[in-house]
């Protein structure tokens, strides 16, 4: 990968893209919801507002360095997941930082900003931050394995850590996707994907009717504002990642675009049927028939 | 004051006393300071925004409260205009006080108004706010809410259905466009006026003056 000072602006334009989509999205799916319980719902623009909204704010309180750090923390995990794998599949623009061993890196950003959260919400001392973060941890753990799982079963199929190569392989019609391919690891990383995305059956850590939300209680003004930017990148950065190693990548943003939501849509059909899971039953969950659909991969993967 | 909240010292694990004070190591006791607008094209930007994304804390104070639920449901949808419930103080905007506060939850109301960040507007509902209502020889319920907070929208009525509720939000919409909810703002500059109206009511005043 050489480096030149474009690529500097072909990040921002991909991080400025991906941006506008998620919060799109955001407001669609949501605007979906309402209407699935037959209201009329937000209005799709309603998160453009509420960002302008907490950036407007006057006034912000501090409880230490470590808590206006941590929703920089969760952004950089956002941004540096999207940045590391290709967005679009042979383009040059949109490929971005994507180099031989980036699979590795991009697991690694998975975890990165919740370890993040987790030093600022301790430090802002609400006791619900604290139970938020402890059962985030707890899950995010728990789902990470059939996750790993599943990635190196799709990292011995193809031999290599490279997504680029990884979505080169998959090209030529949807037969030649992972996900029909190789269906143990794609069945067990689905899986593993309704726990990152957060919604329904695992909506545990933030657990808007109960502990009131989490991690993100103390967080307010400017704060907020970063967190609420990370939530619309991090979300479709991860969509994009699923996308890419299970379904063939994309090769432009109409592609990308009809094959992300319809990745989103399975996590939110779930969690309209499912209700939420305690934080041990989602452990418990994850490590059995996740854990065991990944290890049958890997096995078959080997022989 | 609660034995809890008096000074004390005690040996910390290493074997050294340490001086505690409750009161000052768990809350802040700065006062509140008046943020000044900003230049006048930004502030109208921010009040659009500020008035299309009301974020309401859900704070059942009186029998008020279970109007507010409707506003939620299909029948009346209170997001179609920008309304939204937030869990907690720090990120809400307007505090919706419901109904009658009695002398121990104006205490808890005082310190969640205090909690929340600046621009926060206030919406009285009910008639128990404005004079006090069916209540106003109780013994236990205050009269008057604005000696003790800066409204900017009272609903009237007793109680008032969630259409009224849903109209004072569009009242509350028109004050913030036009710049004139500045309840903070006002809250700080006459902090000690505030305080000694409060301070009148609460007997048991166990907390510092300020919150944050």
């Amino acid at each position: 990968m050489e480096f030149s000072i474009k690529n500097i602006g072909y990040a921002l334009l991909t991080i400025f893209i991906v941006l506008n989509y998620g919060l799109i999205l955001q407001g669609i799916i949501r605007k979906i919801g309402a209407r699935v319980g037959r209201r009329y719902g937000i209005r799709w623009y309603q998160p453009y507002i509420d960002i302008i909204k907490n950036y407007a704010k006057r006034s912000t309180i501090t409880h230490g360095v470590m808590f206006y750090i941590a929703p920089v923390f969760r952004l950089s995990g956002g941004i540096g997941l999207l940045l590391f794998m290709p967005v679009i599949f042979g383009s040059e623009i949109f490929s971005n930082f994507s180099f031989a061993g980036d699979l590795v890196l991009v697991l690694y950003f998975q975890f990165f900003g919740i370890l993040g959260m987790a030093l600022g919400a301790a430090e802002s001392g609400h006791p619900y931050s604290a139970i938020g973060v402890s059962r985030g941890l707890s899950q995010v753990t728990s789902f990470e394995l059939p996750l790993t799982l599943g990635v190196i079963a799709i990292a011995m199929q193809y031999q290599t850590l490279n997504i680029t190569e990884i979505v080169a392989a998959q090209q030529g019609g949807f037969l030649n996707w992972t996900v029909i391919t190789n269906p143990f690891a794609a069945a067990a990383m689905l899986i593993a994907f309704l726990g990152a995305m957060g919604r329904s059956p695992f909506d545990v850590v933030l657990a808007p009717q109960e502990i009131p939300i989490g991690p993100p209680t103390e967080f307010h003004s400017g704060l907020l504002g970063v967190l609420q930017l990370n939530r619309a990148i991090f979300p479709v950065a991860k969509l994009i990642l699923f996308m890419n190693l299970l379904f063939g990548g994309a090769t432009n943003w109409f592609e990308l675009i009809v094959k992300t939501f319809f990745i989103y849509m399975w996590s939110v059909f779930v969690g309209v049927v499912y209700p939420r899971f305690r934080v041990d039953q989602s452990v418990r969950w994850f490590l059995t028939v996740p854990l065991i659909i990944g290890i049958i991969a890997i096995i078959l993967i080997r022989f | 004051m609660k034995e809890d909240f008096k000074k004390r010292t005690v040996i910390s694990p290493d074997g050294k006393p340490i001086e505690i004070d409750p009161v000052k190591d768990y809350f802040s006791d700065a006062k509140p300071k008046v943020y000044k607008p900003a230049h006048p094209v930004i502030e109208k930007f921010a009040n659009w925004a500020r008035a299309n994304s009301l974020w309401v804390l859900g704070f059942g104070t009186g029998c008020g409260a279970i109007e507010m639920r409707p506003l939620m449901t299909p029948r009346f949808d209170a997001y179609r205009y920008g309304i939204q419930w937030r869990p907690t103080p720090r990120q809400s905007s307007v505090f919706v006080i419901s109904g009658y506060l009695s002398v121990k939850t104006l205490k808890r109301v005082v310190r969640t108004y205090e909690q929340m960040q600046n621009p926060k507007f206030v919406i009285a509902l009910g008639s128990c706010t404005i004079n006090g209502g069916m209540y106003w020889d109780s013994y236990n319920t205050i009269n008057r809410l604005d000696h003790y907070l800066p409204v900017d929208v009272y609903v009237a009525g007793c109680m008032p259905r969630p259409e009224s509720l849903l109209t004072g939000f569009e009242e509350l919409k028109k004050i913030i466009k036009e710049g004139r909810g500045e309840g903070a703002n006002k809250y700080a500059e006459n902090f000690d006026w505030y305080k000694a109206n409060q301070k009148k009511i609460i007997k048991d005043w166990d907390m510092p003056d300020y919150n944050w």
